[in-house]
């Protein structure tokens, strides 16, 4: 058995309802967020009706994809037997230009390069051929 | 509901590593339960309500277990650690309305010798509310487990306010040296300094090894009653002076919170204070529910202790040691005496005003403050006195 057939999967969203059609668009190579039609607020994760106006009206809008790293940790030892081969790797919260923000990864830089407010753009990671994670890139100030 | 409800039994088992129980959770949770029972002066068929963990058995098993034929109140708070606390408030609601006279408050877990905490939540999605939003948004990257949530907001405070790695020590150091002098502490007898803390592999930075609680096999359990009722049992009644809860908004998701550091607790602390007619400054001690180190230093902002920004100063220089002017998780906490879902937090709370807490006793001690802290931050607080 080769080593890659003995690694446990990676755990993937399940690709239903709201989160289905938020990765159908990753797919596509866009990041897409929830924009309330009857206040224009952005918001992430996906939800049903705006919390800030009641408003049960959206459209999935294009996301800039450019944003800063808010927060992040490094993930030394993983709990996740699927993720033991990655270590050292390090999820980052990202705030994009729209004001929302999301968990993922900054890729292209080693974890200890990383800084609160580092300038970022999204790229998109083929997971399987079905579902594209999307992942940031560090993007010029 | 100030002073209308009391907490009249207590009940632990041994708390352990290697080997294990060897009990099931039921049966560990049951011995526990029977200790505390015991220590009330009750038997089985006077508990009427039971309250008990989420997802770790549910209030049928244990009333067919312990003959608790009158049930009349029974329910489960879905706030992980912040359950127990919370679980507290909604017993002192029930006993002060009649709802029921003598509440069971029962936890704990083989959470060494059965599955291992840090992989609950990937490996069983369903097992917290915000669980599907971690399936889907946080876990394919990799971050899949409470110290790597909580990592994030660490992280944070550490850029917003300087707060600093041997700051967080501060908090391990205190909590080890609570439980040298604690005989079921799994911590007892292995001393801890500033060095090996900072020397501790990272794990999610900035968390290393010694900020992150024991994993653990062991059960404890509370009984609660009227402040009437109370008078007419063996022990001391603990009055319930204020308890509260809360929840973090979104308390589903974590990132998009306008503000990370207000928690569920930033919300239940005032009211708990205010229903009490007291000031954090009135405190003798506190139970502060410590998954991780930071989670304790953040709960001391948001309680109140001190203002955002300062738990790093605060922690340190022994003021949260025994001793100090707040010593902070005398038994030794999850850090260092061990993993009971924060249950040990009410045990070793009660056992302070009772006086009988041995060689960790806090002198004078008459008023404390016992905290939960659950799934993505919920939070949870009891203000007890003797």
């Amino acid at each position: 058995m080769s080593e890659a057939t003995r690694r446990p999967a990676k755990p993937l969203p399940e690709l239903e309802g709201l989160a289905k059609e938020f990765y159908a668009f990753c797919r596509q190579g866009e990041l897409r967020f929830q924009r309330c039609s009857g206040c224009g607020a952005w918001r992430h994760v996906p939800r049903e009706m705006c919390a800030a106006c009641g408003s049960f009206e959206w459209e999935w809008s294009k996301s800039s994809g450019r944003g800063r790293v808010f927060t992040w940790t490094v993930v030394a030892r993983a709990l996740h037997p699927a993720f033991a081969q990655d270590v050292p790797f390090a999820p980052a919260v990202i705030e994009l230009e729209e004001g929302v923000r999301l968990l993922s990864q900054v890729v292209d830089c080693a974890p200890e390069a990383l800084c609160v407010g580092m300038p970022v753009e999204v790229v998109f990671d083929a997971a399987t051929p079905e579902i594209a994670l999307p992942r940031f890139r560090r993007a010029p100030d | 509901m100030k002073d209308r409800a009391c907490i009249v039994g207590i009940g632990e088992t041994a708390y352990c590593r290697k080997p294990g129980s060897g009990m099931s959770p039921l049966g560990l949770q049951l011995r526990a339960a029977v200790r505390a029972i015991e220590d009330a002066g009750l038997d089985g068929s006077q508990i009427d309500g039971l309250l008990p963990f989420p997802n770790l058995g549910s209030a049928e098993s244990f009333a067919a277990n312990l003959g608790c034929e009158n049930l009349r109140y029974a329910a489960t708070l879905h706030m992980g650690g912040a359950a127990p606390v919370a679980s507290l408030q909604a017993a002192a609601t029930a006993v002060a309305q009649g709802v029921a006279h003598h509440v069971l408050i029962p936890a704990g877990w083989n959470a060494y010798s059965g599955r291992r905490v840090a992989e609950t939540v990937s490996m069983d999605v369903a097992s917290i509310p915000g669980g599907a939003i971690a399936r889907d948004y946080y876990i394919p990257h990799g971050l899949t487990a409470p110290m790597q949530w909580y990592a994030l907001i660490a992280r944070r405070h550490m850029h917003e306010f300087g707060t600093t790695a041997e700051q967080l020590g501060a908090i391990a150091l205190a909590a080890r040296r609570h439980a040298q002098h604690n005989p079921n502490a799994v911590m007892r007898g292995r001393p801890l300094s500033l060095d090996d803390y900072l020397a501790s592999p990272m794990l999610a930075d900035p968390y290393r090894l010694f900020d992150c609680c024991l994993e653990t096999d062991g059960a404890a359990a509370v009984v609660v009653t009227s402040a009437e009722r109370a008078r007419d049992l063996r022990r001391d009644p603990v009055y319930i002076m204020g308890a509260a809860s809360g929840q973090p908004y979104p308390a589903d998701e974590i990132t998009n919170r306008r503000d990370l550091f207000r928690t569920g607790l930033s919300i239940a602390a005032p009211e708990a204070f205010a229903m009490a007619g007291l000031v954090p400054d009135d405190v003798d001690f506190a139970e502060i529910y410590d998954c991780f180190t930071f989670e304790v230093l953040q709960q001391i902002e948001e309680a109140g202790f001190c203002k955002r920004g300062e738990g790093g100063a605060f922690v340190e220089g022994g003021r949260i040691e025994l001793g100090g002017a707040l010593p902070v998780n005398t038994h030794g906490g999850l850090l260092s005496e061990a993993h009971v879902l924060g249950m040990n937090h009410i045990v070793e709370a009660v056992r302070q005003l009772r006086g009988s807490a041995g060689e960790r006793q806090v002198r004078g001690a008459e008023v404390g403050v016992v905290t939960g802290w659950g799934d993505f931050g919920d939070g949870s607080i009891a203000i007890l006195r003797r």
